[in-house]
């Protein structure tokens, strides 16, 4: 009984620790993962059900949803069975490397030993040559080039009329693609630790707005949860977001509170945050983005911690919760506030913030301006020459004034954002048209990862192990000194032969260049005209 | 003179080179040989005249709009590696980069035979996609300092991943003996492929006017064949394929009888398809997966997020994965391990420019 619960284990081991396993499981990730690059995962079902009817047709194109639906395609990455199939890859991963460990240890481990003549002259690089010298002096320089080269050796043999040297370095990088195993492994315990701690949620910010809290995806909801959701975002607003006032607010436990806030994708952040604004900047004269920038600002016990503008790739994190620039939009039916900076002839300056219909006057003239008229996009259409708003977000907002003025009467005149040269009145004074502030929202990513640290190091260590693995390798040679007597002359013959775990040919130059520098010392130090 | 003359003169270095490759094949004279050669290194000094001068250039340009910027930053933000056109002129040179490299190495000139057709059909295709040529503005997402890093990495792994492709397709060339062997059937359809979406780019190219090359590429990309309006012109687009892969079929064998005779042996171009992954995998892994998850985590606030390039590019990675456990640890060799280095060159091409053409997702200014 015993023993045949062992051969289970061993049967288990055996198949978790099988290469072949690895094989199809890579093959099985592989072609998998191509579904979801198909199939746009978490969309709306109108999307996949259109991309569908390309390949099955309109009328099976439901049926054949619904079955990818049970298949978990439509969010695949997070199925069961591409789960599995990841925890399969780690299992295999990690027994598999348990099970070659040793081996390779013992080869990183193991010492040379001298080898016969005629065995390293198999060996894969071989090279020899012949000096005129003595042998300990070609012993001597040898053994001083090689050690320039970082070959120690510890070991030398006597053997009859002939010493051999032999030694190896790098079979500590045999290790590297451990190294690479265990960053992988490394990435897996970030990603859990993220996907079980962290949050990645979003947030749409309307300029001059505050939130406590962000949004998380979740199954839609009803009206009458929406509506629910709405008051509880409301209460929690009117409680500064202190998430124990709102519970005792709405007159639930905190334990409803959280069961709520989880169902309704509700992220409580512990502070407030508030767009003071949302500004695109443009390359000068074209309709093409150069910056996004939000300013946010961070209060906590109604106190301000923290302001700062955030870009694309450069956003802003105050404990633990990053805000990201993602995107931004136009607030539906915002009625926004016009920001003009004022400035006259005599170089009064005022900058002024105007409702739609206000009229304010020029500091110093009798001229009084009336704002008339907005436009988030204006341009002229180059066939009929009219004024047209081409887009509906402000990509080249314009602010229309009614000027009145005793000397020039009563005229109009489009004052764009981004040509100030066009706020230039008649009489000198400008007016600059600063924003038009409250109607446009910022689009903000909010997640917390306490993984990530966990990836950084990860990706280090692969860097690393992926370097040690592919561009170093572990080199042995072994050289036998001969000395050889034809006649008068004394030289020695010096045989090499080696074997490198990987790249030969770099391996073989080593050897070469080893090789010539003693024996271009021993040219040297031979004394001139003795030959 | 200009960026877009150094490069015009090295695109016309390049394709002249392919031709003389190939007759250095066909005639084996070592004075062919040579003149390919320099043809090749002349073409590879101008474009990289080409790419410095535009890189000054762009940094000019940077400079203009963002005048408060250090040298640094101007520089790293206008390495000319930004929008598809500058990747893949930049592909062109990794490529022949690693070809020459390789080339000098083991001091044999057929492989240029086999690598310079794929710089040639990147050339082409630059040609027929006619997009966004002209330096243009940085867009927010890309003005980070992980762009040159990030590019240029994945960039070297795809040329020296192209690289063994080459060496792989010769070698499966060289080792099947019959027509009717499996492994000579997929040579042939690869092949075959491979030179129909060549030849029907360059159909495209004569085809359309001017004025169309403006759009993107994925509106017009094989619309004067496969995806003609005309049913018949489609009908016929696939008739003349099946039977340009039955005439490369039919004829292959003869390509075999050439390679043999050169003094290409099938050792050295297995080492070279496992030299190219063996160079191209770690590249790859930390430039285009590992720096670029990086970025991701600043720029979006996700490090991973299942985009359809982020996918692929771990696909890749999984088939030379697959590629290196096989040999190493099965100990594949040959036809099988040739396979998977064939297999894992089309996820890279896929990668690349498949995702862009194809597939949308957060990477979609590569598509441009």
């Amino acid at each position: 009984m015993e023993k045949e619960k062992t051969t289970i284990f061993d049967k288990i081991w055996d198949f978790f620790a099988s290469v072949r396993l690895t094989i199809v499981v890579f093959i099985a990730l592989a072609s998998t993962s191509i579904i979801g690059t198909i199939v746009e995962q978490r969309a709306e079902p109108a999307t996949n059900i259109k991309l569908l009817a390309k390949f099955f047709g309109d009328s099976t194109a439901p049926t054949v949803y619904n079955i990818f639906v049970k298949l978990g395609f439509m969010d695949m990455y997070h199925s069961w069975w591409f789960v599995s199939l990841l925890i399969l890859f780690s299992v295999n991963l990690i027994i598999c490397s348990i099970e070659r460990l040793p081996k390779t240890w013992r080869l990183v481990k193991m010492p040379l030993r001298p080898l016969n003549e005629n065995v390293i002259k198999t060996l894969p690089v071989k090279k020899e040559m012949s000096i005129k010298t003595s042998l300990n002096t070609a012993k001597d320089e040898v053994l001083k080039s090689l050690s320039s080269y970082r070959y120690h050796v510890l070991a030398e043999s006597a053997e009859e009329n002939a010493v051999q040297l032999y030694s190896q370095k790098g079979g500590y990088t045999r290790l590297g693609l451990y190294v690479v195993h265990l960053s992988i492994i490394l990435i897996f315990i970030g990603a859990i630790i993220g996907a079980r701690f962290g949050f990645n949620g979003y947030l749409n910010l309307p300029e001059g707005m505050s939130a406590s809290y962000a949004f998380l995806r979740t199954e839609p909801l009803s009206q009458a949860e929406q509506a629910e959701r709405e008051q509880m975002l409301d209460i929690m607003e009117s409680s500064q977001g202190d998430v124990s006032l709102t519970a005792k607010n709405l007159g639930i436990t905190q334990d409803i509170l959280d069961a709520k806030f989880k169902k309704y994708g509700i992220k409580p952040l512990g502070f407030t945050i508030i767009c003071n604004w949302f500004n695109t900047e443009y390359y000068s004269q074209t309709d093409m983005p150069q910056e996004f920038q939000s300013e946010l600002v961070i209060i906590e016990n109604d106190r301000e911690v923290l302001k700062k503008v955030i870009e694309v790739n450069h956003p802003l994190t105050y404990k633990g919760i990053t805000f990201y620039q993602s995107s931004y939009g136009m607030v539906p039916n915002a009625v926004g506030t016009f920001v003009l900076k004022v400035r006259s002839t005599t170089g009064a300056e005022e900058t002024l913030n105007l409702k739609f219909g206000q009229s304010f006057m020029i500091p110093g003239t009798n001229t009084r301006g009336t704002i008339v008229d907005f436009s988030p996009a204006l341009a002229r259409d180059p066939n009929t020459g009219k004024l047209i708003t081409y887009s509906e977000n402000m990509v080249n907002p314009a602010v229309g004034i009614e000027f009145d003025s005793p000397n020039a009467g009563r005229f109009t005149g489009w004052i764009l954002k981004r040509y100030p040269e066009t706020g230039v009145l008649p009489d000198g004074s400008q007016i600059k048209f600063l924003d038009y502030w409250g109607v446009e929202y910022t689009g903000l990513q909010v997640s917390r990862d306490p993984g990530v640290w966990f990836i950084y190091v990860a990706s280090v260590i692969m860097a690393i192990g992926l370097y040690v693995a592919f561009f170093m390798s572990h080199k042995k040679l072994w050289i036998i000194l001969r000395p050889e007597t034809s006649g008068e002359k004394v030289s020695v013959r010096i045989t090499v032969g080696g074997s490198a775990s990987k790249n030969r040919l770099a391996f073989e130059r080593e050897i070469e260049r080893i090789l010539s520098k003693a024996s271009r010392t021993i040219e040297g130090l031979r004394p001139v005209g003795r030959e | 003179m200009s960026s877009s003359t150094f490069f015009n003169i090295s695109a016309g270095a390049y394709i002249l080179g392919m031709v003389v490759y190939i007759s250095y094949i066909a005639f084996r004279n070592k004075n062919i040989g040579i003149a390919a050669t320099s043809l090749t290194i002349f073409g590879f000094v101008s474009q990289s005249i080409a790419f410095i001068i535009r890189w000054v250039n762009s940094y000019h340009f940077w400079l203009a709009s963002r005048p408060e910027s250090t040298f640094i930053e101007s520089l790293l933000r206008a390495a000319p590696l930004r929008n598809l056109y500058e990747s893949l002129v930049f592909f062109v040179w990794s490529l022949i980069l690693v070809h020459l490299i390789m080339e000098f190495k083991y001091k044999n000139r057929s492989l240029g035979a086999f690598v310079t057709p794929v710089a040639a059909l990147a050339l082409l295709f630059i040609d027929v996609s006619g997009t966004a040529k002209e330096i243009q503005p940085l867009i927010p997402a890309l003005q980070s300092n992980w762009l040159l890093f990030h590019v240029l990495l994945s960039f070297l792994g795809y040329a020296a991943f192209g690289v063994s492709f080459g060496a792989a397709v010769a070698y499966i060339i060289m080792v099947t003996e019959t027509k009717t062997e499996k492994t000579y059937i997929f040579w042939s359809i690869i092949v075959g492929i491979f030179l129909i979406v060549l030849i029907a780019m360059g159909i495209d190219f004569l085809s359309l006017t001017a004025v169309e090359r403006k759009e993107l590429i994925q509106n017009y990309f094989l619309k004067a064949t496969f995806r003609s309006s005309s049913g018949g012109i489609v009908a016929v687009s696939w008739v003349a394929s099946i039977a340009f892969i039955f005439v490369i079929w039919r004829y292959g064998l003869g390509l075999k009888k050439i390679l043999a005779s050169l003094s290409i042996t099938t050792n050295m171009l297995e080492e070279i398809e496992y030299k190219g992954i063996a160079i191209g995998f770690p590249l790859f892994t930390i430039g285009g997966l590992i720096m670029g998850a990086i970025w991701a985590n600043s720029a979006w606030g996700r490090y991973w997020s299942w985009d359809p390039k982020e996918t692929w590019s771990l696909i890749t990675c999984f088939v030379y994965a697959l590629y290196l456990h096989a040999r190493f640890v099965s100990g594949w060799r040959g036809k099988r391990v040739a396979i998977l280095a064939i297999t894992g060159f089309i996820t890279v091409i896929f990668t690349y420019l498949g995702v862009n053409l194809v597939l949308s997702g957060l990477h979609a200014y590569g598509g441009t």
